[in-house]
């Protein structure tokens, strides 16, 4: 038998750039891929906090005034809720990306899925605490 | 065995998306909305003592960077999937060279705070 390879020109179909808008899997899809932006923005904003608070009372003040103004809040809220599609994907992904064992059984996914949300719980807490009330 | 970066990268992808799921919802309803908007008061005096100490800088640190590297991952697939953008090597300078950046960013506000 012969080894020859023979070249084929393929036929690639052009993809258009709104292929995800028609069908709503791949549009929550893609709304998960695109939270990433919105992560990165909030380092940066948690990084203006800081800067703010380390700048002494009169920047930490204008820095509130600039915050609460309607350009800051609407972006800041549309990227709160691509932020808790977020969360609400990576936990519910988990089980299937990591598989745990715990006396030779299988951890069933709910649990793994559960024990996040704790997670969450415990270090809002701690957060809130360390933030309003220490 | 041949080094390579990439499971290093998903590894670093996955770690930052757990820390961005657990640590910013609450951080962002506090100091994007909490403070802002009155909700709660904490004093400038208390503030400025949380951020000023050391441990808490380095613990932000540790938290930014792996943050940073997931966007970058993430945002580097949706653009090639997602917006069918195939200049792959470019979309991959532009999104690991803002990850780096923003770490400098960052390295440079918690050292001075």
């Amino acid at each position: 038998m012969s080894t020859s390879v023979t070249r084929v020109p393929s036929y690639q179909r052009r993809m258009s750039v709104f292929w995800w808008v028609h069908k709503r899997s791949y549009f929550l899809f893609v709304m998960r891929e695109l939270s990433s932006l919105f992560v990165a923005w909030f380092v940066v904003y948690l990084l203006m906090f800081i800067a703010a608070v380390g700048g002494g009372a009169e920047k930490y003040d204008a820095f509130l005034d600039r915050a609460s103004s309607p350009l800051f809040l609407v972006v800041n809220a549309v990227a709160l809720a691509f932020l808790v599609l977020h969360t609400i994907t990576w936990f519910a992904l988990t089980p299937q990306a990591m598989v745990l064992n715990l006396g030779g059984r299988r951890v069933p996914g709910v649990l793994i899925v559960a024990a996040q949300y704790v997670g969450l719980a415990a270090v809002s807490a701690f957060i809130y605490w360390l933030v309003v009330l220490a | 065995m041949k080094f390579r970066v990439l499971p290093f990268v998903w590894l670093t992808f996955s770690g930052g998306g757990v820390i961005a799921a657990v640590f910013l919802p609450i951080l962002v309803i506090l100091l994007a909305f909490a403070l802002p908007l009155g909700w709660v008061d904490p004093s400038h005096q208390h503030l400025e003592g949380v951020v000023e100490s050391w441990f808490t800088r380095l613990v932000l640190f540790a938290l930014m960077v792996p943050m940073l590297v997931h966007a970058a991952h993430r945002f580097r697939y949706t653009v090639y999937d997602g917006l069918q953008v195939k200049h792959k090597g470019l979309v991959a300078f532009a999104c690991y060279g803002g990850a780096m950046a923003l770490s400098l960013v960052a390295f440079y506000v918690l050292g001075t705070v």
